[in-house]
């Protein structure tokens, strides 16, 4: 593209073929991002540009009477100004699954910060400015916040006329998908307990928070088409979800991956996409959008607000007898990953744990509060923050320590899971739990020095609020399981190509995916495949477009799996074409080329007994091996919409926490002292990142145990706290130390043996923090984030 | 209204610069240097940290005009700016460079791949940064350089808590924090070497 | 919108007059995100970073006076004797870049019930000394805040510094955040022990429309501490006497219900941060009186 500055880049990484899987590799973007050179979405440059400005509702739910646009679109510097009216197909929707969300507002808003109309202007103040001058009449409606207020009778309908697979199950249509799960007999089996606890707990609005707020840079084309650069998860679902809106065949609608700063699920859902493409292909001239923060909080779903309803028995030695819950998660206005939410959250209810007679039900609610969907971890964290604090209550009332009641009902391989699925790969569930309990416990009053009490170390930080008084410890403990990929019965395949040549008398490979690289590290552990499998130093990573098949979403802990599964193989082919060719060239003069196992190690091809028998280079000479293959894991089931039975998940992931806080009791201000980890990995391609990974999710598992929470007025239904100002995320003053230790265990069926890593530490950290604060203050605390008011009463 | 100061040791100019406009727009939409970033715009990140007049501040909250003939640093300057430290003896200011991007150096710039390892220069922090995996993301990287590189500058060897305070304006939401914390104490440990090889 | 760049105090102060509703902008940290979030237009922004005598403090023999756009870092590593309150009030301002770029002049500018340095002045106490092209004027700090984001400044009127005692007794400052650093308060509590006219005052934040002191609860304790002679004596305080004090200072708040925390615990919390405070300055009361004692 002439005239674009900053577009995404190769990265081109050489290293030893010993930096293959296993190594800690360092980013082969590491040296662009350190030195500011990093092309992030929101760093786009194009001459001639314009910015894109959205206009949001600032009501939650009501008919849009009339929406004059005349005044901005006199003004000067303004390009174009859109509403619903100018959308130019018949597709006004999209979504990621239900296509319920209007790409501008039509008639009615359903939440706060919906878009209502769009704006390009010559700079982002005129567009602001015009913006203001859209004159929109807003007659509110009744809003919907709640299970009461959804299911009352004459409640208002939060979408009317539903045709979505959904509504043929769900008892009424303020309810998106609702996944019951029953086996055994959970009555019963509660006759049989000795002791029965139950709970409701409360788990808040929790925004992903990513640091690079929503943008992008839409540039026409002269074919009619449009180039769209952007920070995403998924860019073919993307792509999906784009092009019918704009009346264009995908091939026209050509995405490239830009830098993306942070993801967390909060990317899976469309933002300025289709805005950028409408305006970019209205005004004949590139447009850039970049939300800023406020707007990034509109502009972005956020992980479901649930209550819990849990009971459990047990024996008086120990062992579940059964499970009731109901868990009722808040989805928002509209559908997004609810559905998807509703299926983890019921199948994962129970947690790692083996109890075989339960009585299930998760529903996800459509409301007028803001779109919920896709969060690391999501509908499993929001469970776990429930059963394991039934966990707890249940060891207190059997006079039980609460690890050892863990360990004696935890599930391991083998174990049936409530939906009557085996798993059929390590559990190493108990041993987690020993491995981080045995782990040193960080050593008492800290804060105390020579010189006095070092507030940095005390609840309270740098506000100076207690040198020591009214602070007690506590620990605590929790484990937890995630599902890894999509579920459900979903085609969850990604697509690799791969070019093996040989340049400058050395082999190459290069990797070409459609892989999001959101900072995990997808783009370290494809090069280190490529130097295990093909035997080659330097490896080049091709920025991520649409021009490759899809890769699947970065999410769901899947992406080393499924698309590193698509490398591996990939290059296992690639291997076998270039062993072909050399078969071919030089197998006569050799034995071995036709009877040994063979391999590419360093630049040549050795057999299995270490001979080498060619140079790589003399057997490609000028040819390349380019290949461009799609690789699924096993395929999964659909939950039985009555029973929830089915096989629907691939693969588990397991972590285990222990927290050490301390409490200020008197002004309850937490102070989380240290956050140990234990995690089986099955095996870590790059043990940096893994550690990474781990240390990353356990912090924003804490941000919502202590402090993160969007708060959503219940009357109005409109966000309170829109800001870094007030909807707080952990600092490097409130995280602790993060000791991790990892587990690797291989899973037989996956790629290398690996496991999805990175959704497994946000579920168990978040209880584990909870049940510290429990054990410091003696507390019940059923909801999260807790709030000093909880702890102090008031 | 016209505004004139020099960054990474360079004068620039830009024109027709709106009045509400920040310090942080003027360099990543004017100047070609997006490698502060806008994360926040409220001074509740450090994403955009630059230093001005040697001082780290968040470049979202100067108005651009306040920076009229004054010198600012961002970390696209960082590796010069260390390095011209390290060889004067630590110049805070930022004034004693030459080096720098211009304005149409900067938007004629197209990434360069890392190529292969040592080709382009980094400073201590920066290596320090990679080496110990405390980039994932790294949209908060810039902004946590700057304010690492100041840290180290004016306490070499930082117990835990001096480094937990410093960067405590700095918000990363992929690392946990801990990473960071090991590529400063590493950046310590190796300047700290340099110097005792030096002689110095 | 215009930007005003005076290069003296005289020339800000006639561009003030000639703009009054001209906002004056120094470290930037309120007025900014301000203008980036579109919350405010201003005709004019009046630039004071020009100004350089705003940047700079005198410590004289009874009085500090401090510029208004000292930055909060300066503050805290420069003025921890003469000022400790406030150092330790500046110490929990935002972060590091927002600490050296603000200064008080700015929080008084602003008045904010949640601005870090209100409790510590008005503990302190002090005089704002604002001017115009019509004069300079003293503005005791207990009749600066008028209510929510309102001051006693006339529209021309620019402040150009504030007057501090020096500390001669002992000073704490505590502030209530969900966060243990970049925070905004919950609400904050400032306290000073004036043992050479042996009387305390306070100060507390974000726990009613305006920066309050806790009046009631100077006055009691004052008399408490004179009564029992413990100003002589340097005898730990009873714990009556912290209590009711603690309750006191509750009784003086008048907060709201909001995002950041309820009104009943900001009420507890004023509470607890008085008994505390309290705690802290007699305990380094008593031991400066008995190295004093030994010296």
């Amino acid at each position: 593209m002439s005239g674009v500055t900053r577009t995404p880049t190769h990265l081109t990484q050489g290293g030893a073929t010993d930096a293959g899987i296993g190594a800690s590799t360092l980013r082969p973007d590491g040296t662009l991002k350190v030195t500011g050179e990093f092309a992030y979405s929101s760093d786009l440059w194009h001459e001639d540009m314009l910015w894109g400005f959205t206009l949001r509702s600032t009501v939650a739910h009501a008919e849009i009477v009339s929406i004059d646009t005349s005044e901005a679109l006199a003004q000067s510097g303004v390009y174009a100004v859109l509403t619903y009216d100018d959308l130019p197909t018949e597709v006004k929707n999209y979504g990621l699954e239900i296509q319920d969300t209007p790409v501008l507002a039509h008639g009615k808003v359903r939440h706060h910060g919906e878009p209502v109309a769009l704006v390009a202007a010559d700079h982002p103040e005129t567009a602001r400015r015009a913006a203001a001058k859209i004159k929109v009449e807003y007659a509110e409606l009744p809003v919907v916040t709640d299970e009461a207020s959804a299911l009352a009778e004459g409640a208002p309908l939060v979408h009317e006329n539903r045709d979505d697979h959904h509504i043929s199950h769900v008892p009424h249509p303020n309810i998106v998908h609702r996944q019951p799960i029953v086996r055994g007999d959970a009555e019963a089996a509660a006759r049989r307990a000795d002791v029965i606890v139950t709970g409701e707990y409360v788990f808040g609005m929790q925004d992903q928070a990513f640091l690079g707020p929503e943008s992008g840079l839409a540039v026409p084309a002269e074919d009619g088409g449009v180039d769209l650069y952007v920070a995403t998860q998924w860019l073919h679902s993307d792509l999906r979800q784009i092009a019918p809106v704009l009346g264009l065949p995908e091939d026209k609608v050509r995405m490239t991956l830009s830098g993306v700063g942070g993801a967390f699920g909060g990317r899976e859902d469309l933002s300025m996409q289709i805005h950028g493409c409408l305006l970019a292909l209205r005004t004949g001239k590139p447009v850039k959008i970049v939300y800023n923060r406020f707007e990034s909080f509109f502009g972005h779903v956020h992980r479901h607000p649930a209550k819990l309803w849990y009971e459990h028995g047990a024996t008086k030695d120990g062992k579940l007898t059964h499970l009731k819950c109901r868990i009722v998660l808040d989805g928002g206005a509209y559908a997004s990953a609810s559905p998807a939410v509703v299926g983890n959250a019921s199948s994962l209810s129970v947690g790692p744990y083996v109890v075989e007679d339960v009585d299930i039900e998760a529903i996800a609610l459509y409301s007028n509060n803001p779109p919920c969907g896709a969060m690391r971890g999501f509908g499993a964290v929001q469970a776990c923050f429930a059963y394991e604090a039934q966990m707890d209550k249940l060891a207190a009332k059997l006079g039980m320590d609460p690890v050892e009641f863990r360990q004696l009902n935890a599930m391991e391989q083998g174990t049936l899971l409530p939906t009557g699925q085996v798993v059929d790969s390590p559990a190493p569930v108990a041993e987690l739990l020993r491995r981080v309990k045995a782990m040193p416990l960080p050593p008492e009053n800290q804060w105390e020095t020579t010189e006095g009490a070092d507030v940095r170390a005390l609840p309270g930080g740098l506000s100076n609020t207690t040198h020591g008084e009214d602070v007690v410890r506590g620990i605590g403990y929790a484990v937890g399981i995630k599902n890894v990929g999509f579920s459900e019965g979903f085609d969850d395949y990604s697509t690799a190509r791969v070019r093996m040549e040989v340049v400058g008398g050395v082999p190459v490979a290069t990797v070409h995916t459609a892989m999001a690289e959101v900072g995990q590290g997808g783009v370290t552990v494809h090069a280190q495949i490529a130097r295990t499998e093909l035997g080659v130093e330097q490896v080049t990573i091709h920025p991520a477009d649409t021009r490759v098949g899809s890769a699947g979403s970065t999410s769901a802990s899947r992406q080393t799996y499924v698309t590193g599964g698509a490398v591996k193989n990939t290059c296992e082919h690639v291997r076998e074409q270039v062993l072909e060719l050399g078969r071919r060239k030089f197998g006569t003069y050799h034995p071995a080329w036709a009877t040994a196992e063979l391999l590419l190690e360093g630049g040549k091809v050795v057999t299995d007994g270490g001979e080498v028998l060619a140079d790589v280079a003399d057997v490609l000479e000028d040819e390349a091996i380019d290949l461009e293959l799609e690789w699924r894991h096993r395929p999964t089931e659909p939950f039985d919409l009555r029973t929830g039975q089915g096989n629907g998940h691939v693969q588990y992931s397991f972590a285990a926490h222990r927290a050490v806080v301390e409490v200020d009791t008197a002004l309850g201000l937490v102070k989380v002292v240290e956050l140990a980890c234990a995690q089986d990995v099955g095996k870590a391609l790059n043990p940096l990142s893994v550690v990474g990974q781990i240390q990353g999710g356990t912090t924003q598992g804490l941000g919502v145990a202590v402090m993160e929470e969007i708060i959503v007025d219940p009357k109005t239904a409109k966000v309170r706290n829109p800001s870094f100002t007030d909807y707080l995320i952990p600092t490097i003053l409130d995280t602790p130390t993060i000791p991790v230790d990892v587990l690797e265990l291989a899973d037989e069926h996956a790629p290398y043996g690996l496991r999805g890593i990175g959704e497994a530490p946000t579920l168990s950290s978040t209880p584990a923090v909870l049940a510290a604060i429990r054990n410091a203050t003696g507390l019940e605390l059923n909801r999260t984030p807790v709030r000093p008011e909880h702890l102090t009463g008031t | 209204m016209r505004v004139k100061f020099t960054v990474n040791g360079r004068e620039q100019q830009a024109d027709d610069v709106w009045e509400g406009e920040s310090l942080l727009y003027v360099l990543r939409e004017r100047m070609g240097l997006p490698g502060s970033k806008n994360a926040c715009e409220q001074g509740e990140c450090g994403s955009c940290t630059v230093r001005l007049d040697g001082v780290p501040v968040c470049s979202c909250l100067v108005a651009a005009g306040q920076v009229e003939g004054r010198e600012v640093v961002t970390v696209e300057g960082l590796a010069d700016y260390a390095e011209q430290r390290a060889q004067h003896g630590g110049c805070a200011t930022g004034a004693c460079g030459s080096a720098g991007t211009s304005v149409d150096a900067a938007q004629r710039w197209q990434a360069k791949p890392a190529g292969a390892d040592g080709q382009v220069r980094l400073s201590p922090v920066q290596q320090a940064f990679i080496d110990a995996g405390a980039v994932q993301c790294g949209f908060c990287t810039p902004g946590l350089l700057v304010a690492a590189d100041e840290l180290l500058e004016r306490n070499a060897q930082p117990s835990d808590a001096d480094i937990r305070e410093a960067l405590s304006g700095n918000l990363c939401r992929c690392t946990g924090y801990e990473k960071i914390l090991d590529a400063v104490r590493l950046a310590a440990a190796r300047g700290d070497a340099q110097t005792t090889g030096t002689g110095a | 919108m215009d930007f005003l760049r005076p290069g003296s105090w005289e020339e800000a102060l006639a561009a003030k007059a000639e703009h009054p509703t001209a906002v004056p902008i120094a470290g930037g940290t309120d007025v900014m995100v301000e203008i980036n979030f579109d919350h405010r237009r201003p005709e004019y922004l009046l630039d004071l970073n020009r100004v350089d005598d705003l940047r700079e403090w005198e410590v004289g023999e009874e009085t500090v006076r401090l510029g208004a756009s000292v930055p909060y870092t300066q503050i805290m590593e420069n003025l921890r004797a003469e000022l400790p309150g406030l150092a330790l009030a500046s110490h929990t301002v935002a972060s590091p870049q927002i600490r050296n770029r603000g200064g008080v002049g700015g929080n008084l500018g602003t008045a904010s019930p949640a601005g870090d340095a209100h409790p510590a002045l008005l503990a302190s106490g002090g005089e704002v000394e604002a001017e115009s092209v019509r004069g300079r004027r003293m503005i005791p700090i207990d009749a600066f805040y008028l209510g929510v984001k309102r001051n006693a400044l006339e529209p021309d009127e620019l402040i150009r510094a504030v007057h501090l005692p020096k500390a001669d007794g002992p000073q704490q400052f505590s502030k209530v955040g969900t966060r243990n650093a970049m925070v905004i308060a919950v609400c904050a509590f400032g306290l000073a022990l004036h043992p050479r006219t042996r009387t305390v005052r306070t100060g507390i934040g974000s726990a009613a429309p305006t920066p309050v002191r806790a009046k009631a609860a100077e006055e009691f304790l004052t008399a408490a501490l004179e009564e029992g002679g413990f100003w002589e004596s340097g005898r730990p305080i009873p714990p009556s006497v912290a209590k009711q004090f603690a309750e006191l200072a509750t009784g003086a708040c008048n907060p709201i219900d909001d995002v950041r925390g309820s009104a009943k615990y900001r009420r507890h919390a004023v509470g607890i941060m008085a008994r505390r405070t309290l705690g802290w300055t007699w305990e380094s009361y008593r031991g400066n009186e008995r190295s004093d004692r030994c010296a």
